[in-house]
């Protein structure tokens, strides 16, 4: 079948998207999802605070998957459920799979990706010891608890302090299980202060920082594990060691974008962020394929997945609507990211395609107190902000103002950096 | 004089708020705070919010009958008082749904005395 364009993923990146580019006139729109029902991973987010951005109040997730859902059938979006894509050629030829349809193609004028991301399993960290039963990523447990409605365990540690970490801290207390321990290898959390507060200060569970997991005992079951505090360099410190007696490990270690089909098209992926490199209007190296959300840069907030994913939507619709004209010759300028700023999305910018105002997204590499956070144009600072802190887990961002854009001359880059 | 400190969650500041108080009538005594570590008004209010009445929303699940869930996600509306965060969790294990259940619907009114309602944040559908 041929269809305008075809969304991979049918989470709030790829919901927004869709309706974006519904509203902006393309109506031969499909979304293809994995899963039996739209929502992506805000189905098994149970808890609350999303949304405070752009619906101005606390839903939990299934509640802000649902707003998004209802949108994407008021405005017919056709959905395939329960199917998989299998490969994408350089063509835009997507195979997929489902049980009813079998496997089949869709011929897309344009593509845009929203797989989301993966969590990093424990084969990627290199802990020590055994390998047995009760040691699950955090967000297989949140699965089990809020989807299946079963406990994984009832004495569990947590390594990693990422918000899914720390939120399955506070939903396995509330479920009866008893949370010893998080630790967490950084000098500092990567999540977010209000989860810090509410899901371990409110129960009493100790957040153990420079700390790590150095062996797991238990042949059939978690017995226990052996946390040690590390150095600088992060390496155990002898001596240190701790046993905590408990019957489940949870892994909460970063999350990793899932670009597995980008891949296949030839997207170019950013070593930094694992996920596409992608211009102004998220569009990725390939012509009419756009990224958007946990595929493109694993965010903290809901709402900003929304916004960017709109955008790449809308996008999206302008491609498929003047895909016949030649594309003319478009200056496009590099964003360069320096002292402290690990990387930005976009990653390239053409100010003949900008609107009045961009949304350059980043990320920093460390806390940072009383930092400025400057853009230049070339030589030129067009923006400084003062911020009382920056830290990685909260992802930072600034608006570029077309006008600023347009200052910019040949072989100059836009340059984001703290000072 | 008592002391309290906390952590401060409205932006990644998180500074670490001291209150320093005096009981009366067996609870802190709004008049006698003394509020350092803020280095915003925010801070301030946050402290004396968390001082006097501290809330939280319980988000958690019930068991689900005849749907197309196993179970179905549940809110507090509004939210309850800190110290009944784990009486109301433990009472939504005993709680039942039957399909179908949409999004706002009231499961329980005035859980364990709070004045607050358990409210369905899923749907569960008949299947």
């Amino acid at each position: 079948m041929k269809k305008k364009i075809a969304i991979i993923g049918g989470g709030p990146a790829g919901l927004a998207a869709a309706v974006a580019a519904k509203e902006n006139g393309v109506d031969d729109i499909v979304i293809i999802e994995r899963a039996p029902s739209a929502g992506g991973i805000l189905m098994q987010c149970i808890h609350n605070g999303f949304g405070l951005h752009t619906f101005k109040e606390e839903l939990t997730g299934p509640e802000y998957a649902d707003r998004y859902i209802k949108r994407a059938k008021e405005k017919d979006v056709e959905i395939f459920l329960s199917t998989f894509a299998i490969d994408i050629s350089p063509d835009k030829v997507i195979t997929c799979m489902s049980k009813d349809k079998g496997i089949f193609t869709i011929e897309a004028e344009s593509i845009i990706l929203a797989m989301g991301c993966r969590e990093r399993p424990r084969g990627a960290l290199n802990t020590p010891g055994y390998r047995p039963a009760g040691i699950y990523s955090a967000g297989t447990a949140q699965k089990f608890v809020n989807i299946e409605g079963k406990l994984p365990g009832k004495e569990v540690v947590i390594l990693g302090s990422g918000d899914i970490g720390l939120i399955m801290a506070r939903r396995m207390t509330l479920e009866g299980a008893k949370v010893k321990a998080v630790a967490e290898i950084m000098p500092y959390s990567g999540g977010l202060k209000r989860n810090i507060v509410q899901c371990l200060d409110d129960f009493g569970i100790p957040l153990k920082l420079s700390t790590t997991v150095v062996d797991i005992d238990g042949k059939d079951r978690v017995k226990s594990v052996t946390l040690a505090k590390v150095d600088e360099k992060l390496n155990p410190i002898p001596g240190t060691e701790e046993v905590i007696p408990c019957d489940t490990l949870l892994l909460s270690c970063g999350l990793l974008p899932e670009n597995e089909l980008s891949q296949a098209i030839g997207v170019e992926l950013s070593p930094v962020t694992g996920g596409p490199k992608v211009n102004e209007s998220l569009e990725t190296n390939i012509p009419g394929v756009f990224a958007a959300g946990n595929v493109l840069h694993v965010h903290d907030l809901v709402d900003y997945v929304s916004e960017e994913a709109a955008n790449a939507g809308k996008h999206a619709a302008e491609y498929v609507k003047r895909s016949a004209e030649a594309s003319g010759d478009k200056r496009e300028f590099v964003v360069e990211t320096g002292n402290g700023v690990r990387y930005t999305v976009p990653m390239t910018v053409r100010p003949s395609e900008c609107d009045t105002l961009t949304t350059l997204r980043f990320r920093v590499g460390n806390v940072y107190k009383n930092p400025e956070i400057c853009v230049y144009m070339g030589d030129r600072c067009v923006l400084r902000r003062k911020k009382q802190i920056c830290a990685p887990g909260e992802m930072e961002q600034v608006i570029l103002k077309k006008a600023d854009l347009d200052t910019l001359k040949d072989g100059e880059t836009i340059k984001v950096l703290l000072e | 004089m008592e002391n309290k400190t906390m952590t401060c969650i409205n932006c990644p500041m998180g500074c670490q708020v001291n209150v320093a108080y005096e009981i009366k009538d067996g609870k802190p005594d709004p008049v006698s705070f003394v509020i350092t570590g803020n280095t915003c008004p925010r801070g301030k209010d946050y402290a004396i919010s968390e001082m006097t009445a501290p809330t939280r929303t319980v988000t958690g699940t019930v068991s689900a009958k005849g749907g197309d869930k196993a179970v179905l996600p549940v809110k507090t509306v509004p939210p309850v008082p800190k110290d009944m965060v784990l009486t109301v969790a433990k009472e939504l294990e005993k709680i039942t749904v039957s399909a179908p259940v949409s999004i706002g619907d009231v499961i329980i009114s005035d859980v364990c005395g709070t004045k607050s309602s358990i409210v369905a944040t899923g749907n569960l559908q008949e299947g």
